[in-house]
């Protein structure tokens, strides 16, 4: 008997495979409106106000339920949200935003001129705690010019003036006058965006649901739950028990445990080059980094798909430049440091740097060639990485140790005081090639962001204009050098760009990978009637 | 017996600002800062915005002044704002949580009492028997299994595989749209994984524990008596022999006290359960000083009162101790 449900079991399974392959079919092409989606979530959002917020489950959760004047397209391009459009002066200082009519809070308030002016307040006011001033600081002056025109003026052209005013517009009208860090809104949002926050049980969900007035029209999917689950296996254990319909996979889910027709059947798993990289930063303040040839060196002795196909399982590619290899910042023709020991071993001899006394380590002048890569603990990729990486050293004769820290520690007593010899990190890219603060010699100082104590002249000028210059063709070459530079310079060897690795149900469609990745498109999602699972 | 309450009680407010005041050194010993979320490595934070933060924390005051300002906030039973980004109150970040972690420690220490006293009885009557023997690896073999190894394979086998159990979280999704009672069976329902594995990993010390106190009351004269005057094994071991193994459990009890509000980090990570040990240790990596310093002192101020109940009520039960 048992054997018989199993096997009916399977049929009705193996027939409804085969209707998912049988497309435009039914309902099943027709976006409708209705279900739920249920995003697993590794963090609880902190706060869901913009202004404070700086880790990414608020992040998420702030971009459905707010709106910035323009945005990123799928392909990456600038374009209107709440503004509909907006002109740029013949010298480049000054903005005037045309925002939309029709747009209103979710309680139902009209959006203006004033909330926007209201929210550049807020972020330059000083008694806000916000990490995110500085992008406004640079404004001279900001007008109203009417409800639905709002003027910027910048002391100096700023190539990411624009971009700035993507970050969420707060509601005047319920935050005018209150303390920002006691504003019941952090905890109950109101946005414009296309979802309005319905409840939040801390440290179990939070729920949104779509506007039926979002200017943009209502989105389909009706409900979106993201349900906090801090641990990686919990979460994979829900999404197999249909617990959560979207996470970001590992590298060793994606590969192997995702690998079965079952989990085929009711997931779609999507890969694409995340924003970031990781990379070996020399600290050049030490003697031994300070020869080129020895930063040569030790890129020639990495094997950069090794680490990509060990680390990631080839989830990802070699890295050789700080931008990302799909956008147009990117300068594929700088050069190039393949995996070659014999080079490396070469340019250490020119260097000076020989194995004299015949025990496996390099060494000059009586010192060892030996120093210790830094990096933070709970990055399982970054202490393989370094793994692999030390051996690859101890080969050319380089004896390297490897250090593993907590974080807090990890920065405040080997990073920001420059107290390290090398250092595997990452960045996270944003899209604007402006990286000013990681390589102009002026971010030097504790606490800053070039650490290894990166200092070229012409790196500085690049940058200077790089972040002064409007159009895209002339920065392209601006940043096309700083790449050549940075190439032939080797401050950091860059490793790898590693993949986003998303799953989504099946049941959801109108997902369509681009250089944005999947969720640009979020609010066109939707589930067949037929499929959907729930029905409040 | 009221003037040894109250000098107890007396003694517990120097304890209790020396505890804090270790604490409030120690944790500012650890390096890091509640700004650095915010500002470390972030391109966009400058050293003037970070100064900034700081001073809008106080945590450009000297320490002590930061120490005498918490204190006095707390001698007004304020624990003060979270540094963490939401700056909410502390006092409502720790009530939201203990109810659900209060819950579930009560609800294992149930169970581990349960379980492991009749276990411990038994084993300790029937000494080096298959019974002991068997009892004794099984204990001790939920003492040693790491418990999010046993707890993932719990999920995937009941969970995933099998479907009878939800794997984490306290309440299903449409639980919003249940009846009370359907609520209430749904949220035992996702305890049953979470009680067991809390309480599996304790039987081993419950029960040797009790275990040892039996033998060692067994070997007592009055045991003997007891026997001698021809009382059946049941009377002798159930009314005269364990009433005097339990009285040190009384003791246990009260340490466990404090436990009640702690909870475990690795298992509620697991089980996606917001607890009270994943929002001390959130706490702690975030540097959120008034936070952890609040859940310090709610721990402390418990473990005091605990030792003080474990004596009080070891001297009520046994008269030995309050005549003496």
């Amino acid at each position: 008997m048992r054997i018989l449900i199993v096997l009916f079991l399977f049929l009705i399974t193996a027939c409804s495979q085969q209707d998912g392959t049988v497309p435009a079919e039914g309902d099943a092409a027709k976006p409708a409106h209705g279900d739920t989606i249920l995003m697993g979530s590794i963090g609880e959002p902190s706060t869901l106000l913009p202004v404070l917020a700086a880790d990414s489950a608020s992040s998420d959760i702030n971009g459905l339920v707010y709106t910035g004047l323009v945005r990123y397209d799928k392909d990456l391009v600038i374009e209107g949200d709440l503004a509909e459009s907006w002109e740029i002066s013949a010298d480049n200082r000054t903005i005037t935003f045309h925002l939309r009519k029709d747009v209103t809070w979710h309680d139902g308030a009209p959006f203006t001129a004033e909330d926007v002016m209201f929210t550049y307040q807020l972020y330059i006011d000083p008694e806000t705690p916000t990490a995110y001033a500085e992008r406004y600081r640079q404004v001279s002056k900001a007008e109203v010019v009417d409800p639905y025109t709002y003027r910027v003026h910048y002391e100096k052209p700023l190539a990411t003036a624009l971009i700035s005013w993507s970050l969420g517009i707060h509601p005047k009208h319920l935050l005018e006058g209150q303390e920002i860090t006691k504003s019941p809104l952090a905890r109950k949002p109101v946005g414009t965006g296309p979802f309005r926050f319905v409840k939040w049980d801390a440290g179990e969900k939070v729920v949104l649901e779509s506007n039926p007035s979002y200017y943009e029209g209502e989105p389909n999917i009706h409900r979106v739950v993201y349900r906090i689950i801090p641990d990686q296996s919990t979460m994979f254990l829900e999404l197999r028990s249909n617990g959560i319909d979207y996470m970001g996979l590992t590298p060793l889910q994606y590969t192997d445990q995702t690998d079965t027709p079952n989990f085929k059947r009711n997931f779609n798993k999507y890969s694409y080059m995340a924003f970031a990289y990781t990379y070996l930063g020399y600290n050049l303040r030490k003697p031994m980094f300070q020869d080129k040839r020895v930063r040569h060196a030790l890129s020639y002795a990495i094997d950069k798909q090794e680490l990509v196909d060990g680390v990631l399982l080839g989830l990802g590619q070699a890295a050789n430049s700080p931008y990302k290899p799909d956008t147009w910042p990117y300068n594929p023709n700088v050069r190039q440091f393949p995996y070659d020991p014999d080079q490396a071993r070469a340019l250490l001899e020119e260097a000076g740097w020989i194995d004299s006394d015949n025990d496996g380590v390099r060494d000059k002048d009586g010192e060892p060639l030996a120093f210790t890569i830094v990096t933070n603990q709970g990055n399982e990729q970054r202490i393989r990485t370094g793994e692999i990486v030390q051996r690859r050293f101890r080969e050319v004769g380089v004896d390297v140790k490897l250090r593993v820290i907590e974080w807090a520690s990890f920065l405040k007593e080997f990073i920001n005081p420059g107290n390290f010899d090398a250092t595997i990190l990452g960045w996270s890219v944003s899209l604007d090639p402006d990286s000013y603060n990681i390589w102009h010699s002026s971010k030097t100082r504790p606490g800053e962001l070039n650490f290894v104590n990166f200092q070229n002249a012409e790196v500085d000028d690049l940058l200077e204009r790089g972040r002064r210059t409007y159009d895209q063709a002339e920065r392209k070459r601006i940043y096309d050098r700083l790449q050549e530079i940075l190439a032939e310079e080797q401050p950091y060897t860059w490793l790898y760009v590693p993949d986003s690795l998303p799953v989504v149900g099946k049941r959801f469609r109108g997902i369509e990978p681009a250089p944005a990745g999947i969720m640009y498109n979020f609010d066109k999602w939707w589930v067949p009637a037929s499929e959907q699972r729930y029905k409040r | 017996m009221l003037l040894y309450l109250s000098k107890r009680l007396m003694m517990m407010v120097p304890m209790l600002i020396g505890i804090t005041l270790i604490s409030f050194m120690v944790i500012h010993l650890a390096p890091g800062e509640p700004t650095d979320l915010q500002t470390d490595l972030n391109p966009e934070a400058s050293v003037e915005m970070k100064e900034r933060l700081r001073a809008q924390y106080g945590l450009d005051q000297p320490l002590y002044v930061q120490y005498g300002q918490w204190l006095g906030r707390l001698a007004r039973l304020d624990f003060g704002e979270s540094f963490s980004q939401d700056r909410r109150p502390v006092f409502d970040k720790i009530t939201e949580r203990l109810p659900i972690t209060i819950l579930i420690n009560v609800l294992s220490i149930g169970l581990i009492l349960a379980v492991s006293v009749p276990i411990g009885i038994l084993s300790a009557v029937k000494r080096n028997s298959p019974f002991d023997r068997g009892t004794t690896i099984f204990v001790f073999l939920g003492f040693a299994m790491p418990s999010f190894w046993l707890a993932l394979l719990l999920m995937d086998f009941f969970g995933v595989r099998l479907g009878i159990f939800p794997i984490s979280g306290l309440r299903s999704i449409g639980y919003e749209y249940m009846g009370p009672v359907q609520q209430f069976f749904d949220a035992l329902h996702h305890l049953i994984l979470p009680v067991f594995i809390s309480a599996f990993g304790g039987l081993a010390g419950f029960s040797r524990y009790m275990r040892s106190n039996m033998l060692e009351v067994i070997r007592q004269d009055y045991i003997l008596t007891a026997r001698a005057k021809g009382l059946p094994e049941r009377v002798v071991i159930y009314r005269h022999a364990l009433r005097n193994a339990l009285l040190p459990v009384i003791t246990i009890l009260g340490l466990s006290v404090p436990g009640l509000i702690g909870g475990s980090v690795i298992f509620e990570t697991i089980f996606a359960i917001p607890g009270m040990g994943k929002l001390f240790y959130d706490g702690v990596m975030m540097r959120d000083y008034p936070l952890i310093m609040g859940i310090l002192v709610i721990g402390a101020i418990l473990t005091l009162i605990g030792n003080l109940l474990a004596d009080v009520g070891y001297a009520l039960a046994d008269p030995r101790i309050r005549k003496g």
